[in-house]
């Protein structure tokens, strides 16, 4: 459901163009993650990382559009006023777009995300999907992300501390100095999905085969306030980009 | 050689997120040349922070980290990591060559060594560790797990450091592997003098090896001193979530008899030193005519008191000793 809801919004960030509109989404985004209990702080803080990207994507854009729209017609200034007006909803979307995935995975645990992608899927079972099996792979990558990025981490220091040089050189060699990293991390990726398999299959996994639920998932009240909300923001949205 | 000096230094991860986590608290450590430091500590007392600094490989939050009296960044962290080789816990996850010789020169490969001094030193890096020859042309792959960390650890070696730093190198590992490796890493300390900080749990391991030990808590030091002056302080030991060695709580044991004798002792070899010692110091008075009492105050249930003659010394030490390791 949440899968869902997610996937609205972000359609909706991306068809957005109006100033109107952009407040709307900022609004709820806003509120939505206050009703979750998500410091916003936390979220601008989640955008650090790419505040590098999206500052080429705005110093790009201003150059491009500008360069586009050079007609004659147009002074200069209103030129570059249109580059930079379009960089910032760029920069909007990609802060909303942050938002609204942060909200998702932070809010739901992988397994229930697992649950409801597969709920979700269901209907393609009718055509021999393995629909159990593809969502049940995805929860575990998504689980083993961290402990991955973590051991990668480890890994990069041993060798760092029998030293491995890794920060110089063209890119062939860079690339080349990566290999020590690469193998173990793969071995170790290896052992552990091994080790991960021992594991279920010691405790009697075999598939969605007649499998039972620990927690089901039930269509709540909160589930149907969420949607009705989502729908409420979909028709406001619908009409100040189409009406108005 | 190197002096690495800690001063207030103080570390914490994920510092201004929610998930900030305070490692160490205000360490204050000095770390001579040639010294053998044990860092003991249950695990997430601070032992692996505490010893990732040393490396430089994390700055700390508060306080300072001096090499030679000078900070990291005036050795350059590349330079300071050859000079302080750090094994990591499980190094044998780090093993990536084909085969055991080009693994373990694989540090060598950027240190500008010719070939014929990196052949010498890949030899004398594996007789450090106690491997033979024959392993050279093999696969790391296809070792037993001690056998990867020993030629793990020989990768680290091969750099000569003058500070090795250990982190967990025994654990996982049976009994025999456990010792031979420390025990190689001592030899190897003896001939060239380096440096060696240990952390482990193992307070056996203290015993034998370390010349000074630290107890971490919680990030703090609790307590630190000889490995005699550490285990006397039972109290700050226990609070850490220690035990000390076996022995040890038998001589604290015997101490309730014998008021005399040295309870911080952490190897059987010595304790067994000194009981013969505090044995012949009764005289043989003791021996003779208060036996009875004295092993009474023991453990009466046990130790059946039959008089002892100067010859069987060593089996009143080892009927002692059964005697009080089974009450």
């Amino acid at each position: 459901m949440k899968i869902l809801l997610a996937a609205v919004f972000m359609t909706l960030v991306f068809l957005a163009d109006a100033y109107s509109s952009f407040l709307l989404l900022i609004v709820f985004s806003v509120t939505a993650a206050c009703v979750a209990g998500r410091p916003l702080g936390h979220s601008v803080k989640g955008l650090k990382p790419f505040l590098f990207i999206t500052l080429f994507t705005v110093a790009l854009n201003t150059v491009a559009v500008s360069g586009m729209s050079q007609d004659g017609s147009g002074c200069f200034s209103s030129v570059i006023r249109e580059g930079v007006v379009l960089s910032i909803q760029i920069v909007l979307r990609l802060f909303l777009l942050l938002t609204g995935a942060s909200l998702l995975t932070s809010t739901t645990t992988p397994v229930s995300l697992m649950d409801g992608l597969e709920a979700m899927l269901k209907p393609l079972k009718r055509f021999h999907v393995p629909v159990h099996e593809a969502a049940t792979v995805m929860a575990m990558a998504l689980r083993f992300i961290p402990v991955l990025l973590e051991e990668a981490e480890r890994i990069y220091q041993a060798q760092a501390s029998r030293s491995a040089v890794f920060d110089s050189g063209n890119p062939l060699k860079r690339a080349g100095r990566c290999v020590p990293v690469l193998v173990p991390l793969f071995v170790g990726a290896f052992r552990r999905a091994d080790e991960l398999a021992t594991a279920m299959e010691s405790r009697c996994y075999r598939g969605s085969g007649g499998r039972t639920r620990m927690r089901r998932l039930s269509f709540s009240r909160a589930d149907s306030l969420c949607a009705s909300t989502m729908l409420t923001l979909t028709a406001a949205f619908v009409c100040i980009e189409y009406v108005m | 050689m190197l002096s690495i000096r800690l001063e207030n230094l103080s570390f914490c991860y994920q510092q201004g997120t929610p998930f900030e986590k305070t490692a160490l608290r205000n360490i204050t450590l000095t770390i001579e040349p040639g010294t053998f430091l044990g860092v003991a500590g249950l695990s997430g007392a601070g032992k692996t922070t505490l010893l990732r600094h040393l490396s430089g490989f994390l700055r700390p939050t508060s306080g300072r980290i001096t090499f030679d009296g000078l900070p990291v960044d005036a050795h350059g962290a590349r330079d300071l990591r050859r000079r302080v080789g750090l094994v990591f816990q499980h190094p044998e996850d780090q093993l990536f060559e084909e085969t055991v010789y080009k693994d373990i020169a694989f540090g060598l490969s950027g240190a500008g060594v010719s070939p014929e001094e990196a052949a010498e030193r890949v030899r004398e890096a594996l007789e450090a560790v106690g491997l033979g020859e024959e392993l050279l042309e093999r696969s790391p792959f296809g070792l037993s797990g001690g056998e990867k960390r020993r030629v793990a650890i020989a990768g680290v070696m091969v750099m000569k450091p003058s500070v090795l730093v250990l982190d967990e190198p025994s654990v996982g590992l049976d009994p025999r592997g456990r010792g031979e490796i420390l025990d190689h890493i001592a030899r190897m300390r003896r001939k060239r003098g380096v440096t060696v900080v240990l952390a482990t749990h193992d307070m056996e391991q203290m015993a034998r090896y370390a010349e000074k030990v630290v107890v971490l808590k919680g990030g703090s030091i609790v307590s630190e001193g000889t490995p005699r002056e550490v285990f006397r302080d039972a109290g700050a030991l226990e609070s850490a979530g220690l035990e000390p060695p076996r022995i040890t709580r038998l001589m604290m044991k015997l101490k309730k008899a014998l008021p005399d004798i040295d309870d911080g002792i952490g190897t059987v070899e010595e304790a067994a030193e000194e009981i013969k010692r505090v044995y012949r110091g009764k005289g043989c008075g003791w021996r003779r005519h208060d036996t009875r009492h004295a092993h009474g105050q023991i453990c009466s249930r046990q130790f059946d008191s039959s008089p002892v003659g100067p010859e069987d010394e060593d089996t009143a030490g080892g009927r002692l000793y059964d005697a009080c390791i089974s009450c």
